[in-house]
C-alpha cells in the first residue's frame, strides 16, 4: 500500500512542454521532497500525482495499480495547498469533516474522527469557528486536518509552510514529521526551503525546466551531486563554482567547493584572496572574498570572525571535497 | 500640525461629500416637493416651497390611470428578464471563468461592445420581428428584450465575481471526493451567493427603469411604470404636479429596494472590486 510510481509521465500545456517525462518510483512510508527554482514544474508534477492536472502521456501508478485516468478522489491521496484551500463558508468541523461526508459516512462516526483529529492538532476549542476567524498557523492546521481524516494512502503537500513566519515554520515542520512517523503514510512535499529539503526528506527529487535531476538522500545530494544544477542548488550558501585555471589543473571544465569546505589562512594557502564583505549570524560569518582568478566566492568561517574589507587572506579546499564537472555540466567521478 | 491638517482634510471631504449628494439628490427631491404641489405653484419653478401642500396630483393621477396595472407590469418585467437573464449567466459565467478557452476573452469584449451600440439602431428590425411574431405589447416579448439587453452586463459581473474564487478551493473539494453537482452545490454556490445577489438586485433595477424599449414596444397590456410616466407628460401639455406624482409613484419601489441593498449595490456597481 501507498507505493506511488512515474511511468514517463509528460505534461504539456498545448506547445508548451513542462514536464518532458518523469519517471520515479516512491516506496510506501518514505517521505519525498521535491525541490528545484520556481517555475520548474514542481506544482505540476504534483498536481499530475493528485489528478488535479491530466498526463499529456505516461502513466501513474498507484499502490501498483494503474490510476493515470481516475479522478483526483479515486487515487486515496490527500493534498494541502499552499493558500490552504479552505472552505471560507463553513466551520472547521465543516471543512474537516467535507470529505467524510463526501464518502457517505454515518454522523457518529464523522463526528468521531473530527473529534480525534482536531484534538491531534489542537483545534477542539475553534471547530465552530470559520476559517477568516484563524490565525494563518491555525488554518494550515484545519487544512492538515482534513487530509489526515480521511485516513488516505498518501500526502501531496504543496509548499504548505511557506505562508507562515520563521518559528512558525520550525514549529510545524516537526509536527509534520511526527505526522509522518504516527501515520507511516507516504508523502510528497514541494518546498523550495533548503532546511524543509534536507531535514524532513527521506529522498529528495531535484527537478530542472521539468527534469528529474538526481534522487537521493539529502546526504547523498549534499556529497555527491551528479551534475552542475545539483550540486549549486543543494547546499546554503551555495556551492563555490570555479572554472577556467584553476578547474585545469583537476582536468574538470568546472570545480565546485562548498564553502565550510574552504580553510581559511593569513599566511599561505591555495588561492590568495581579499574580503570584500563579511555577514556575520552569530554562530558563523560568512566571508564574500575575491579569489582572483577564481573569482567571488563565499567561505565560512565558525564563530565571530573579525574580518576588515580589504583585507588579504589565503584559502585551501579540503582535497576530497571538491566536486569536478566535465563541460556538459555532468560530475567527473574519480 | 499633520494632526490638524487630517481634520481639516476631514472636514472638507465631508462637505464635499455632502455637496455632491444633494446634487445628485436634488432632482429627485425636486420632483417629490413637486408633486405635493399645485399645478399653479409647480408651474413657477422659482418658487422652492409651495404656498399651500396638497396631495391633489396624486388622487388625480390615481383616478386618471390604474397604476397597479403598470406597477404589476414593471415587477413582471423585472423580475422575469432578471431570472431568465441569470439561468443563462449563471452557467456561461462558471464555464468562462473556471474552463476558460482561447477566444474566451475575445468574446467577453465582444458581448461588452454590443452594449455601445445605440439601441436606436436595433429598434426597427426589433420592431418588424415584434409585430411579425404578434409580440408587441406582450410580457414575454418585452421580458426578452430586457433580458437579451442585461445579459452582456449580468455574464461580466457574475464573471467578475467566479473569477475571484481561488480555483484550489475547487480542486480541494475535488480531492475530497465532491462530484461536480456537489461541488456545485456545497462549494461553489455558497461562495458565490453575494456575487449573485448584488447582479440580481443590479439587474432588477437596471429593468425597472429601462424606457427606451419598453416605451418603443408596450402600449397598455404589457405597459410598465415607464409608460405610466410617459402618459402624463407630452399630450395634454405641462402638467408637473401629476408628472412628479407618477415619477414619485413609479421610483418609490426601487428607492426602498435600492435603500435596503445599498452594500450589495455598491460591490455589484464596482465589479467585486469593494468587499
Ligand atoms: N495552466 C497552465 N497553462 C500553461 N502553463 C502553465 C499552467 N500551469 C503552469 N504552467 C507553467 O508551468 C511551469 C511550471 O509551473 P509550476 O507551478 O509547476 O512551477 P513550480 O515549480 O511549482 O514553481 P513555484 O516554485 O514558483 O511554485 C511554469 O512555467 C508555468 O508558467
Ligand atoms: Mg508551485
Amino acid at each position: 500500500m501507498g507505493t506511488i510510481s512515474l511511468k514517463n509521465a509528460r505534461k504539456a500545456f498545448g506547445d508548451v512542454v513542462i514536464i518532458p517525462g518523469a519517471s520515479l518510483d516512491i516506496k510506501n512510508g518514505e517521505f519525498v521532497v521535491f525541490v528545484g527554482p520556481s517555475g520548474c514544474g514542481k506544482s505540476t508534477l504534483l498536481r499530475m500525482i493528485a489528478g488535479l492536472e491530466d498526463l499529456t502521456s505516461g502513466a501513474i501508478l498507484i499502490d501498483g495499480k494503474d490510476m493515470t485516468e481516475a479522478a483526483p478522489s479515486k487515487r486515496g491521496l490527500s493534498m494541502v495547498f499552499q493558500s490552504y484551500a479552505l472552505y471560507p463558508h463553513m466551520s472547521v468541523r465543516g471543512n474537516i469533516s467535507f470529505g467524510l461526508k463526501m464518502a457517505g459516512m454515518p454522523k457518529n462516526e464523522i463526528d468521531a474522527k473530527v473529534a480525534k483529529a482536531a484534538a491531534t492538532l489542537n483545534l477542539t476549542e475553534y471547530l465552530d469557528r470559520k476559517p477568516r476567524q484563524l490565525s494563518g498557523g491555525q488554518r494550515q492546521r484545519v487544512a492538515i486536518g482534513r487530509a489526515i481524516v480521511r485516513n488516505p494512502e498518501g500526502f501531496l503537500f504543496d509548499e504548505p509552510l511557506s505562508n507562515l513566519d520563521a518559528a512558525l515554520r520550525v514549529n510545524m515542520r516537526l509536527e509534520i514529521m511526527q505526522m509522518h512517523k504516527d501515520l507511516g503514510a507516504t508523502m510528497i512535499y514541494v518546498t523550495h526551503d533548503q532546511v524543509e529539503a534536507m531535514t524532513m526528506a527521506d529522498r529528495i527529487v531535484v527537478l530542472n525546466r521539468g527534469n528529474i535531476e538526481q534522487v537521493g538522500s539529502p546526504l547523498e545530494l549534499y556529497n555527491r551531486p551528479d551534475s552542475l544544477f545539483v550540486a549549486g542548488f543543494i547546499g546554503s550558501p551555495k556551492m563555490n563554482l570555479i572554472s577556467g585555471k584553476p578547474a585545469e589543473k583537476f582536468d574538470a571544465q568546472t570545480i565546485g567547493i562548498r564553502p565550510e569546505h574552504l580553510g581559511i589562512s593569513l599566511k599561505d594557502g591555495t588561492w590568495p584572496a581579499k574580503i570584500s564583505l563579511a555577514e556575520h549570524l552569530g554562530a558563523d560569518t560568512f566571508l564574500h572574498v575575491d579569489a582572483g582568478p577564481c573569482g567571488m566566492m563565499t567561505v565560512r568561517a565558525a564563530g565571530e570572525y573579525d574580518a576588515a574589507p580589504g583585507a588579504k587572506i589565503f584559502l585551501t579546499p579540503e582535497p576530497d571535497r571538491i566536486h569536478c564537472f566535465d563541460k556538459d555540466g555532468k560530475a567527473i567521478r574519480k | 500640525m499633520a494632526r490638524r491638517e487630517t481634520m481639516q482634510r476631514k472636514i472638507f471631504i465631508t462637505a464635499l461629500a455632502w455637496v455632491v449628494g444633494l446634487i445628485v439628490f436634488f432632482p429627485i427631491l425636486w420632483t417629490v416637493l413637486t408633486s405635493f404641489k399645485t399645478e399653479g405653484d409647480a408651474i413657477n419653478i422659482s418658487g422652492f416651497f409651495s404656498t399651500g401642500w396638497t396631495t391633489e396630483a396624486y388622487s388625480v393621477v390615481q383616478s386618471r390611470s390604474n397604476y397597479v396595472q403598470f406597477a404589476w407590469n414593471s415587477v413582471a418585467l423585472a423580475l422575469g428578464s432578471t431570472f431568465f437573464a441569470l439561468v443563462i449567466a449563471i452557467p456561461s459565467a462558471w464555464a468562462m471563468a473556471f474552463a476558460p478557452g482561447k477566444r474566451t476573452k475575445d468574446l467577453l469584449m465582444w458581448m461588452l461592445s454590443t452594449k455601445m451600440m445605440p439601441p436606436v439602431g436595433a429598434l426597427i428590425p426589433i420592431y418588424l420581428i415584434f409585430r411579425d411574431l404578434g409580440l408587441l405589447d406582450t410580457r414575454g416579448g418585452i421580458i426578452t428584450v430586457l433580458m437579451l439587453l442585461n445579459l452582456p452586463i449580468i455574464i461580466w459581473m457574475l464573471y467578475t465575481y467566479f473569477k475571484e474564487i481561488p480555483g484550489e478551493i475547487l480542486e480541494a473539494s475535488r480531492m475530497d471526493g465532491a462530484s461536480l453537482g456537489k461541488e456545485l452545490l456545497y462549494v461553489l454556490t455558497p461562495m458565490a451567493i453575494p456575487g449573485i445577489a448584488s447582479t440580481l438586485l443590479l439587474n432588477i433595477i437596471l429593468a425597472w427603469n429601462e424606457a427606451f424599449w419598453t416605451l418603443a414596444l408596450t402600449t397598455k397590456d404589457a405597459a410598465p411604470l415607464t409608460q405610466f410616466i410617459a402618459s402624463y407628460s407630452s399630450p395634454e401639455g405641462l402638467f408637473w404636479a401629476k408628472l412628479s406624482a407618477a415619477s414619485t409613484m413609479a421610483i418609490a419601489p426601487i428607492l426602498v429596494l435600492g435603500w435596503f441593498a445599498q452594500k450589495q449595490l455598491v460591490r455589484g456597481l464596482t465589479f467585486g472590486a469593494v468587499k
